[in-house]
């Protein structure tokens, strides 16, 4: 599960951390009341107008702008708020903008020139272990900072049964270039960031950039953080901050039923039990000739009810032009799919699309019967390969 | 001789009184598997399934001499029995269960470190070994015995590529469903180092999906280790990047972790890749003779 910006901002603030302080509204008339309070607040002249949506590259899109009085803090939030922003992170028609966030400038002229920094904290999966990523190139693409100078890109692991160490906030400290306060400031910085990454079971957090203000203050500037789908059970503050508007209707509506569904943009859609198989499906349609309209895992249980809901979460994308159903049948057995796809279908009444039905495992051949006596108008296959023909037949 | 587990591996199941551990105890003993039995904290000194239950894993291991255990405890009190397991002295951990924290399991790596055991899962089917011992939830009919070891990330894909093995005419030595999340106790190199020094297996059939380095590991070792053909297929060709794809670990990061990067690596090791997943079985049949 992603947060946005400014609940990220507000989670890493609550452990201690400090922010470019902000207000998140969702009008422009809003916007100019929280650009007073900031300017009472943090004493600011300048407000930064930061759209929030689930997508990296906002800036880039227009998402992000500076206002430099509070006639600019409304017309720039006009602007943001409802527009579609197309980031490289987004599709081509982008993300509605339903929420902004109104943040004190903190690139003021001072005593030193702002820098900016990457940090990041996630669990590497090759050594099994949390690290710490930073360099001293901030506000940076990280990919390309790493691919083209990979020496500017340091890594500090921690010890899981220990904990993050002393020693090992200098060290990355020290790595980043700083002295005096700005080196005190950031390895308080940094212990927060890891507070809050263990605290919440965040899969990741990601400053980009962290700031070394020019009175040498540490601070996020922004923040990305996602937290463990599976760890949401124990995390109840931070489950109810998931914005459900920021993810694909038809998507949340599978979720609400138990199915995984990952919308894509091809003309197969397809139905299959467990990731891996599906994965795999996915990818012999391509073979075949089309291209996978979405991801779904209909799990173990895929009776009657779940094949019809899965069927209409298909059809309700307007791309699709065919459906391949992909069933190993272990402990489920095949003659009951079977009986819960021709269910399905008469209670669907007209699927205007061929449906190939690929049932193997146990009791696949009475499986094959039901398919066949029920009269539908679906193609049925046992061996995977004949169903990937079958497939490029109804595409030719 | 097979791997992991065999018919005289003395096995207990965690979780033995619910509902998960209920059926799928009932189908490992009808497989023939030498199920012990079970854990259950607060319900020692029952019966269940005609078998004892415990109420601790020392407990069942004192009493029945049990060397495996396989876990369907839920996810909050996994990564708990995972370690009560290993602290008990159980040589082989299953675990079935699937939704366990990350860092959870961050910390059961770092508990099963410096112990003799071998760990796998989670989120994944489990262990079989044909004629021998069913520890999972596999259809137990499809693995046929024969001379292929498999090793896979997925549930249905491991059943999938045991079915197009055996009606090759080949069949199975053990199968070995490594799970799918980001941490997991036996890695695919584990799984190959095992399939590879067991006399019994003739050829391996090694499947992955995106996301992570786990396969690369292994392509590079069987490219200078290997000593029988390996047949490799990775799922998620077609997957977007930055979604996670059913399994918690199935989510491309970088340019790394793709299928196309990955099966050019395996490639390169020598690994007989196959880009579709119905065609393992016959690629198997064609470098095995």
């Amino acid at each position: 599960m992603n947060l946005h910006e400014y609940q990220a901002k507000e989670l890493m603030k609550k452990h201690g951390a400090k922010i470019q302080e902000g207000i998140m509204v969702e009008t422009a008339d809003d916007a100019v009341v929280a650009a007073k309070k900031l300017t009472e607040e943090t004493g600011t002249g300048w407000h930064v107008i930061k759209a929030q949506v689930h997508a990296g590259g906002r800036g880039k899109g227009g998402g992000v702008k500076l206002a430099k009085n509070l006639d600019e803090v409304k017309s720039i939030s006009n602007d943001i708020l409802g527009m579609q922003l197309i980031t490289p992170q987004t599709s081509a028609e982008g993300k509605l903008v339903r929420k902004i966030l109104v943040a004190q400038d903190v690139y003021y002229p001072g005593e030193v020139d702002p820098k900016e920094y990457y940090i990041s904290l996630l669990m590497d999966r090759s050594s099994g272990r949390n690290v710490f990523i930073y360099s001293t190139e901030g506000g940076m693409d990280i990919e390309t900072v790493a691919e083209e100078t990979p020496h500017l890109v340091q890594k500090e692991f921690i010890d899981p049964a220990l904990g993050l160490q002393g020693f090992q906030l200098r060290k990355i400290a020290f790595n980043l270039g700083l002295s005096g306060a700005a080196f005190k400031d950031m390895t308080k910085f940094l212990y927060s960031v890891y507070n809050s990454y263990i605290k919440s079971d965040a899969s990741m957090i990601e400053i980009n950039p962290c700031l070394k203000t020019s009175d040498n203050q540490i601070m996020a500037v922004d923040g990305k953080i996602s937290i463990d789908d599976n760890a949401l059970y124990r995390q109840k503050d931070l489950a109810e901050m998931r914005d459900l508007l920021e993810e694909d209707p038809t998507e949340v509506e599978a979720d609400k039923v138990g199915l995984n569904y990952v919308k894509l943009d091809g003309n197969v859609g397809c139905m299959v039990n467990g990731a891996g198989l599906a994965m795999a499906t996915m990818d012999m349609i391509k073979l075949s000739g089309g291209e996978p309209a979405n991801f779904l895992d209909v799990g173990g249980t895929a009776n009657a009810e779940r094949v019809e809901i899965a069927f209409r979460l298909i059809l309700k994308d307007p791309n699709v032009k065919a459906i391949l159903v992909n069933i190993f049948g272990g402990i489920v057995r095949c003659d009951r799919v079977a009986q819960g796809i021709v269910d399905a279908y008469k209670s669907i009444g007209e699927i205007p699309v061929p449906i190939i039905v690929r049932l193997q495992g146990t009791n696949a051949e009475e499986a094959q019967v039901i398919i066949k006596e029920s009269g539908l108008k679906v193609e049925s296959a046992i061996i995977l390969e004949e169903a990937a023909q079958k497939v490029k037949a109804v595409l030719a | 001789m097979a791997v992991l587990v065999n018919k005289d591996s003395k096995v207990i199941v965690q979780g033995f009184t619910g509902k998960e551990g209920t059926f799928h105890a009932g189908q490992m003993i009808e497989f023939g598997t030498n199920v012990v039995g079970g854990v259950t904290p607060g319900k020692g000194g029952q019966k269940h399934l005609d078998r004892p239950v415990f109420n601790t894993v020392a407990d069942a291991v004192k009493e029945t001499g049990a060397d495996v255990t396989i876990i369907f405890v839920p996810p909050a009190f996994a990564a708990d029995a995972v370690m009560e397991a290993a602290d008990a002295g159980i040589g082989v951990i299953i675990t079935i269960t699937e939704g366990i924290p990350v860092q959870d399991m961050v910390k059961v790596k770092t508990y099963l470190a410096d112990k003799d055991v071998r760990m796998v899962g989670p989120n994944c089917p489990g262990v079989i070994t044909a004629d021998g011992a069913k520890v999972g939830i596999m259809p137990g009919f499809i693995f046929k015995k024969g001379n292929i070891g498999i090793i896979s990330k997925s549930g249905t894909l491991t059943y999938e590529a045991a079915d197009q093995v055996v009606k090759a005419g080949l069949g199975v030595t053990t199968a070995i469903g490594v799970g799918g999340d980001p941490i997991i106790g036996t890695t695919p190199l584990d799984a190959v180092k095992l399939l590879m020094e067991d006399d019994e297996t003739k050829g391996i059939v090694l499947i992955g999906e995106i996301g992570g380095d786990l396969e690369v590991k292994a392509a590079r070792w069987i490219k200078e280790n290997s000593t029988k053909p390996v047949v490799g297929f990775i799922a998620g060709e077609t997957a977007p990047t930055g979604r996670t794809m059913g399994h918690a670990g199935a989510i491309v990061g970088g340019a790394e972790d793709t299928a196309q990067a990955k099966k050019a690596i395996m490639r390169e090791c020598g690994i007989h890749v196959v880009d579709s997943p119905a065609a393992i079985g016959g690629k198997m049949a064609e470098v095995i003779k």
